[in-house]
């Protein structure tokens, strides 16, 4: 078990040409195991925080650093995976060769890649589905397998974002399951945006709220409540407390609801 | 075989109705000088079969060059537009103008740079035709992917060259068919309408024009017929590569986008 | 800035004209120096200067005669005429085909193959047939140029068909359906609720058709013996291209622009009615 935080965001500041921005002063810490969820209104910049985390776009001021190395050097040495709203399946590939990409990339042997791919399938409960397309699966399946594949690797990070926002109520409490499951088998540490409390919630060991114009960060809600999580506890008073806190924070951060 | 019949029926029920009524009704309200009947076509098509045909192939071969040539800058054109976008807004205008130009505009230029005989003069007029609706439909592909598809490749540290390869070239090969199978019918008509300026007596447009002013209508409708159906079959054919290199899509499997 | 972004805009777009005029120039210097024959031979008559073709709309086109350009912007009313009437023959005369195409599948499916097949039959070759044809029937009531806008309409009807058969179908189908609960014909749900969603499928079908009325027409021209549109400049040139090639070629020049005006009518035509960025439909 390694001291070293696995992300490490030093007063982050994000500003695109035109003038907006998107987040200021951001100082975070995500310890190795966590599970952090980055939730707040439209335009508080979560996504954008997420992206400077893998480096997809660059901080204008402060710095980054992902398992003690630069954002930059971590996406290069592939230290992350990361799955959409969109689940970004590749239709010219099959359920299984979407999987393989990062491995191939990788220049993984066939044999590994497969009996890999058979495995993550496994994870998400879709064994079987290797030759399938794409576009024969639902939404929920294909958010699976894109989490498959951002595992498939085994990076210590996942990056999630609002990976099941397009998905209906049901299958979201369904994934929220699996999902902690996953992170609990493989280890990982996870940074999970969202916009739906109760998500938050039930998923993250801490949340961070976020405030818009400027995005900055409004607070930091620890979440007590036992592991592993079960459906049960969303009938909780104790989930309904922490609920209602994230709620209050969000209100304070200057969010309508 | 059900599909088979389901595809098939309507089209040839339409045909033979089409074709009654062109016997029975239009032809003969016309008049023999205006437009021969069906069977006088047929009875033509068989008296001047081995001419027509050998100036069908003869075109189609200068048909087929411009393709190729009209294709392969169209493409490339397009891949140069996508990488620089800067080009793509300033060249446009440039390129909207050189479509509007008519055929027979430029046609006799063409007739004059190469000779009149020289086949590579309907070459070139094939090709400037196919040029433009390859581009369009190219460029509209290698542009119309989502970003996160982007996104999700350099979080797997790719050059830009392997995105270019795994993402971009696969999500405009649809729109790419597009293109090509609307040049094919391009390129027939840019051929046989160079060959209207002045030509080999081999070649097709030569054919059509003679007989015209010879008033010989069926033999003018039957070097027609041929004309049509060379395109027509240059059409299927692109079809049929389509489904061979694009068997992932799902409209090949029947589903509607 | 709006003004900032519009002085860009000029600036490249004059930047792009003095480039391509640069490659003209430079190439047929090459081409002259070097006495190239490939791809074509490089002389006066292939290659005319490109200001010898501006200097020449200037200059009469006949023995004291009006200038060429005179002659020209006539020309293109001329064919512009039968170009509008042409795209609105050919506009109509689409959307009806879309509109019956759409009412039974086996229609569509029967019907589609041979609207793609029309294509494939090269207007020139059947122009002089459809002339002396609608001059046989109608003759008394058709004036030429009205023939040649028949035949305009022949390459405009194809991509309004094509296009408004995907955009009439695009309407989505619960509204469709409340509509029919409501026990509404089938032509206020056409008129109300189709016809309406397939605009922007409508205006891209325009932003094709309007320049190919262009080429309808000045092609068909010739067939229908008409001397004063571009058509007619164009056979007329065509025959002095070797004496006089600029003329050819600013003939040329003016039909592009002419097809570009078309085309921008419509650009802008779409953003007063539409009133959506044109550029994210279809």
């Amino acid at each position: 078990m390694s001291d070293t935080p696995v992300v490490e965001l030093k007063a982050v500041s994000k500003q695109f040409r035109g003038g907006t921005v998107a987040l200021q002063g951001i100082d975070l810490t995500v310890e190795p195991r966590e599970f952090v969820s980055l939730i707040g209104p439209s335009g508080c910049g979560k996504s954008t925080l997420l992206r400077v985390i893998g480096d997809l776009i660059p901080p204008t001021e402060g710095s980054a650093s992902v398992n003690g190395k630069t954002a930059g050097r971590a996406r290069r040495d592939r230290d992350y995976g990361i799955v959409f709203q969109q689940a970004v399946l590749y239709d010219w590939r099959t359920v299984g060769k979407n999987i393989e990409l990062p491995l191939e990339m990788l220049n993984w042997d066939r044999k590994r890649r497969k009996a890999r791919v058979a495995e993550m399938l496994d994870l998400v409960e879709l064994g079987g589905f290797e030759g399938h397309h794409p576009w024969q699966l639902s939404g929920g399946m294909q958010q699976r397998v894109a989490i498959a594949r951002a595992l498939s690797f085994e990076p210590a990070l996942l990056l999630m974002d609002e990976p099941f926002g397009a998905l209906d109520e049901m299958t979201r409490e369904r994934l929220n399951s699996e999902l902690l499951r996953i992170w609990a088998e493989t280890g990982s540490t996870v940074v999970f945006v969202t916009h739906s409390i109760p998500e938050a919630v039930f998923l993250s060991t801490r949340v961070v709220v976020m405030s818009a114009r400027p995005g900055r960060i409004a607070e930091v809600i620890d979440i007590d409540l036992p592991q592993p999580r079960t459906s049960a506890m969303r009938e909780d008073a104790r989930f309904f407390e922490l609920v209602t806190r994230v709620r209050e924070a969000l209100i304070r951060g200057g969010v309508e609801v | 075989m059900k599909r088979i019949l389901r595809d098939w029926l309507p089209v040839l029920v339409v045909f033979a109705a089409g074709m009654l009524l062109w016997q029975f009704a239009l032809a003969p309200w016309l008049g023999q000088f205006l437009l021969p009947t069906p069977a006088q076509i047929v009875k033509s098509l068989h008296a001047h079969w081995s001419v027509l045909w050998h100036a069908g192939w003869f075109t189609l071969q200068e048909a087929l060059g411009g393709f190729a040539i009209g294709c392969g800058l169209g493409v490339v054109a397009a891949l140069a537009l996508a990488r620089w976008r800067r080009l793509s807004s300033a060249l446009m205008p440039y390129f909207i103008a050189a479509n509007a130009v008519p055929i027979i505009a430029f046609a006799p230029i063409m007739n004059d740079w190469f000779g009149l005989l020289n086949p590579h003069a309907k070459m070139a007029i094939a090709a400037v035709l196919c040029f433009f609706p390859v581009l369009v439909n190219t460029t509209r592909g290698l542009t119309s992917v989502q970003p996160e598809a982007i996104e999700l490749m350099r979080s797997y540290a790719a050059s830009e060259l392997e995105i270019f390869r795994r993402v971009r070239m696969p999500t405009a090969l649809p729109f790419i068919f597009t293109g090509l199978k609307v040049a094919t019918v391009l390129s027939m008509i840019g051929a046989i309408v160079g060959e209207y300026f002045g030509g080999s007596i081999q070649a097709l447009g030569v054919q059509i024009e003679n007989s015209v002013t010879q008033f010989d209508l069926p033999l003018a409708w039957a070097a027609i017929v041929v004309a049509s159906s060379m395109g027509i079959a240059f059409y299927a054919l692109i079809g049929v590569v389509e489904r061979f290199t694009m068997g992932w899509h799902p409209s090949a499997h029947g589903i509607r986008e | 800035m709006p003004t900032r972004a519009a002085a860009e805009r000029i600036g490249t777009f004059l930047a792009v004209l003095g480039v391509l005029w640069g490659a003209w120039e430079g190439w047929r210097w090459i081409g002259s120096h070097y006495h190239l024959t490939w791809p074509f031979a490089v002389n006066d008559t292939t290659m005319p200067h490109l200001h010898r073709i501006i200097q020449a709309l200037f200059q009469p086109a006949q023995a004291n005669g009006p200038s060429l350009l005179h002659v020209l912007l006539n020309a293109s009313a001329f064919t512009a005429k039968e170009a509008v009437l042409g795209f609105v023959l050919g506009g109509i005369g689409g959307f009806a085909i879309a509109v019956v195409l759409m009412q039974s599948r086996f229609l569509e499916r029967g019907i589609i193959p041979y609207v793609v097949a029309s294509q494939t039959i090269p207007l020139l070759a059947i122009a002089p047939m459809v002339i002396v044809g609608l001059e046989s029937k109608f003759g008394g009531t058709l004036s030429a140029w009205e023939c040649v806008s028949v035949l305009a309409a022949y390459l405009t009807f194809f991509p309004v068909t094509i296009n408004a058969l995907r955009g009439l179908q695009s309407a989505d189908p619960r509204a469709v359906e409340l509509m029919r609960s409501y026990a509404a014909s089938r032509w206020r749900i056409l008129w109300k609720l189709q016809a309406p969603a397939s605009l922007p499928y409508l205006f891209s079908a325009f932003r094709i058709a309007a320049p190919l009325a262009i080429v309808g027409a000045i092609i068909s021209e010739p067939s229908a013996s008409i001397q004063g549109g571009l058509g007619g400049a164009i056979v007329n040139f065509n025959q002095y291209y070797s004496i006089e090639p600029q003329e050819l070629w600013a003939t040329n020049v003016i039909s592009a622009l002419l097809g570009i005006a078309f085309f921008l009518v419509i650009v802008f035509a779409e953003r007063a009615i539409v009133r959506r960025a044109p550029e994210q439909l279809a």
